[in-house]
């Protein structure tokens, strides 16, 4: 469920009660994190000026992140991502919001706020950039792959590698398996655009991403095949 | 296609290899992370699994770069 979305200016929907136990503040934490947790766990004007300032602070980070991201999205109308800058801020707050109590003290707390703003405007801007286009399942881009031409001693090392791969895909991979792993690895399908179209999770995906490696390692070592060289290569 | 991009194929479609973090656990650990990389201490010591995810997991990679730069332009504390 999505709560209400406040607009920068409005007062926020209170996500918690002060009234309602919460930890204590985590030990350690810095001057700022402390005025931070205080004034959001306040009652009235201090609460909604808080509100007010975490809304500003998140909106500079989703900002941060559309600007950086801007130059590979040329495709995207430029009066969009305002909007998308404003809605990644909106969606962080109710986030933070709701999540205040399992801050742990970990970082300072607007570092911990910030990841929010920052996830929320990179999903955003992922999916908006693959809106209308179709996701390819299928492995077209073994074709492309395939076209390198063996030459010297280096490229056929790697031909004979991908061709041992594409055969445990196909030999040893679930078919839900195959599908997420040619989607994401092969033809670099963002993996929140493909849990998106397939209303799943980025970490449920990725789970599935991670076995499905497994399994193909797993089986180039029953053959044989150790891909040693392509971990230098990183 | 150039031998570059058949080597970030093959690197894609096998992932890191070695014990990684998942998503979720990444996120939670990703500001301490890199406030830990920004001071100079060994971040993947503390948070052990974090850098092959990141390795394996491009979407995460992203994030992180953006946290770690966007916090890496702020005045210390």
């Amino acid at each position: 469920m999505r709560l209400a979305a406040p607009r920068a200016g409005a007062t926020a929907t209170r996500v918690r009660s002060p009234g309602v136990t919460h930890p204590d503040t985590p030990a350690g934490l810095d001057r700022e994190s402390r005025e931070w947790l205080r004034d959001l766990r306040s009652r009235g004007i201090a609460y909604d000026d808080a509100v007010a300032r975490l809304h500003a602070l998140l909106l500079g980070a989703a900002r941060f992140e559309v600007a950086r991201r801007r130059p590979a999205l040329p495709h995207l109308r430029g009066d969009d991502l305002p909007d998308i800058a404003m809605q990644a801020a909106d969606d962080a707050l109710m986030s933070v919001l709701r999540r205040l109590d399992d801050f742990r003290g970990d970082s300072r707390f607007t570092t911990w706020a910030y990841k929010f703003a920052l996830l929320e405007a990179a999903v955003k801007l992922r999916r908006r950039a693959w809106q209308g286009r179709e996701v390819p399942l299928e492995p077209e881009a073994w074709a492309r792959l395939a076209t390198v031409s063996p030459g010297p001693q280096e490229d056929a090392e790697q031909a004979q590698l991908l061709a041992a791969v594409q055969r445990g895909i196909e030999e040893v991979l679930t078919p839900h398996q195959r599908e997420v792993i040619v989607a994401l690895a092969l033809n670099a399908v963002p993996i929140d655009v493909l849990a998106e179209r397939l209303s799943t999770t980025r970490g449920a995906l990725y789970k599935t991403l991670h076995d499905g490696r497994r399994k193909l390692r797993a089986n180039l070592a029953a053959r044989g095949i150790a891909p040693d060289w392509l971990e230098r290569r990183r | 296609m150039e031998r570059p991009e058949m080597i970030q194929t093959l690197l894609r479609l096998l992932g890191p290899g070695r014990p990684e973090l998942g998503c979720e656990e990444c996120f939670e650990a990703l500001d301490r992370y890199v406030e830990l990389q920004l001071a100079g201490r060994d971040a993947e010591a503390a948070v052990p699994g974090m850098g092959a995810h990141l390795m394996g997991c491009p979407a995460c990679r992203e994030d992180y770069e953006s946290l770690r730069d966007l916090v890496g332009g702020e005045p210390a504390p």
